[in-house]
């Protein structure tokens, strides 16, 4: 069986000694702190395959365990649970219920891409933090993140108009995550703006907020864009072993 | 005048990058550049749409790149950092992966447009549009009004040059881009008369895919990307994408209004001071258009 370091040392696995004799040997004091021993049975020998069936997650078979992508990562660095590496060692492993300890971090990766860059393998592991925060979901582990109701607003609006209008994106983001849309650090910055802008130009934008910007000779775009999603997410659920979906 | 190219100037610089596009198209003709806009171009699916099925995000891009050879054109170019390198992927995607190209030109079929073939249009940055047309000699040549040593941390971002597969022209030896410390903004701003910071962030990340979705990271992350341009002397961060400048600017308020950490350095658009310094007005440049106020600063330093 595997040996799995990272479970073996944490707090609640070290059983302390303040007195310890072995053969007759008072070793207290040095010798005071072991690990509790402990078999894992609980692997999920499906997890690299489900994984690799999520978008972005196809290449992280090639891992050989460097080490670069988290000694480069931009969130590592501000959170030393953010271990792409050991992600991908553990999905590899099959080990479900250890990544399942993470799974409130995983979608924070800000795709900054040094992981992607600094890979040797090619395993795109920027695609497999998306792949696994995409299955987590899916899965029902997670509920969906800010991030990802941010994604799915932003796709909708590109599939529907073939644009992005900001200022609509951001009123349906706020209104799906329960949040004010007058956070008082933006409310400031934009009275700031306001008071500066020409009025020409404010006219224009509040145009904009009104009859949003759309893409023309747009609808092929937008039908094959929606029937392309519609069949991955049947493929997607399919791979997971999930029934298909009904309407949200 | 020369050759006009066409000009993706995307999403965000129709709304916050606003200043990016007008200060763009201002230098563009202050120098004799002519940009012809793309037809009908579609959103690049910036950061999100790629986590929808990065294949969405390969059919968006190779949609403006067919537009573009459609009307002609051999190079397109965009300043928005985001679109840039979602012209590269797919480009890149396109030329290596079959499923990509495969599932592409099925879209392309079902929507009714011809596909992209690839390999038929370059795509640049702005850095590389100005740098390639005039160089930093030909730059200097028109400088009317010199930016005095003003000292500048530029800062790169994410997206211009990670992963670096995806642009093979650049790690050429002398005279490329380099992915690892990019210097062709460096060196535009030099001939603009900027003493440039010796500044190692410049590829650092501004966290721009989470600003609202997980905004402590964000902030905590611009932070550094700012308090470490005053420990290096700067008085201005320039920027060359609108995704990272708007970051900056909205958390340099969140910092110090929700984290009590204030900072004073400026930010500004490459090209608005490229502009101030071939002797637009701050005006003609959109100064007046970011988010934060850099007006006073800039008329202290003589540009109006
Ligand atoms: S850099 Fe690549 S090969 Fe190395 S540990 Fe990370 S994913 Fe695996
Ligand atoms: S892309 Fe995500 S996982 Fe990769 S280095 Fe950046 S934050 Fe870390």
């Amino acid at each position: 069986m595997t040996i799995h370091e990272k479970s073996l040392i944490r707090p609640e696995n070290l059983i302390q000694h303040d007195k310890l004799v072995i053969d007759g040997v008072d070793v207290s004091g040095d010798w005071s702190t072991f690990i509790a021993p402990r078999v894992i049975t609980d692997y999920n020998e499906a997890l690299e395959a489900e994984i690799a069936a999520m978008p972005g997650g196809q290449h992280i078979h090639r891992c050989w365990q460097c080490g670069s992508c988290t000694n480069a990562c931009t969130v590592n660095a501000l959170n030393p649970d953010f271990n792409p590496r050991y992600w991908i060692y553990l999905i590899r492993l099959g080990m479900e219920s250890e990544l399942l300890r993470d799974k409130d971090i995983i979608w924070q990766c800000v795709s900054c891409n040094k992981c992607t860059n600094i890979c040797p393998r090619d395993v795109d592991p920027e695609g497999v933090m998306k792949a696994t925060a995409h299955w987590l979901e899916l899965k029902g582990h997670t509920p969906r993140s800010p991030a990802m109701t941010f994604d799915h607003e932003f796709s909708a609006q590109v599939v529907a108009t073939g644009r992005i209008e900001e200022g609509r994106l951001l009123q349906r983001f706020f209104a799906r995550t329960g949040q004010k849309l007058t956070q008082d650090w933006l409310v400031g910055l934009i009275r700031g703006l306001i008071l500066r802008l020409p009025v020409g130009l404010l006219a224009r934008l509040g145009l904009a907020a009104l009859r949003p910007p759309r893409t023309r000779r747009w609808d092929g775009a937008q039908r094959a864009m929606n029937e392309f999603i519609a069949e991955q997410t049947t493929a997607q659920r399919k791979a997971l072993g999930l029934p298909p979906e009904t309407a949200r | 005048m020369s050759e006009p190219i066409a000009y993706y100037p995307g999403c965000a610089l129709e709304g916050t990058g606003h200043a990016y596009d007008r200060s763009t198209r201002a230098v563009g003709a202050a120098l004799g550049l002519p940009l012809q806009e793309l037809k009908d171009w579609n959103c690049c699916g910036a950061m999100e749409v790629k986590n929808i099925d990065p294949r969405l995000q390969t059919f968006l891009s190779a949609r403006n790149l067919r537009i573009a050879a459609e009307m002609g054109h051999h190079t397109v170019m965009a300043p928005c950092n985001g679109c840039y390198h979602n012209l590269k992927k797919a480009e890149h995607d396109l030329t290596h992966d079959p499923d990509s190209r495969e599932t592409v030109a099925r879209l392309a079929d079902k929507s009714g447009e011809a596909a992209y073939q690839p390999g038929s249009v370059r795509s640049i940055h702005a850095l590389e549009w100005i740098r390639e047309a005039l160089g930093a000699d030909g730059l200097r040549a028109r400088v009317k009004n010199s930016l005095k040593g003003m000292k500048i941390a530029n800062y790169y971002g994410c997206m211009y040059s990670r992963p670096r597969h995806i642009f093979p022209e650049k790690d050429k030896g002398p005279g490329s881009e380099s992915t690892s410390r990019p210097h062709f903004m460096d060196e535009l701003l030099a001939a603009a008369g900027a003493e440039n910071m010796e500044y190692p962030l410049k590829t650092a990340c501004c966290g721009g895919a989470h600003t609202l979705s997980d905004s402590d990271t964000s902030t905590r992350l611009v932070l550094n990307l700012l308090t470490a341009a005053e420990e290096c002397g700067a008085e201005v961060i320039a920027t060359e994408c609108p995704t990272c400048h708007s970051g900056l600017e909205m958390h340099q308020a969140r910092a110090a209004r929700v984290f009590g950490k204030q900072t004073r350095v400026k930010i500004l658009y490459f090209t608005q001071l490229l502009g101030l310094a071939l002797g637009l007005s701050a005006r003609q440049v959109g100064v007046a258009e970011n988010l934060s106020d850099s007006r006073d600063f800039l008329r202290a330093r003589g540009f109006r």
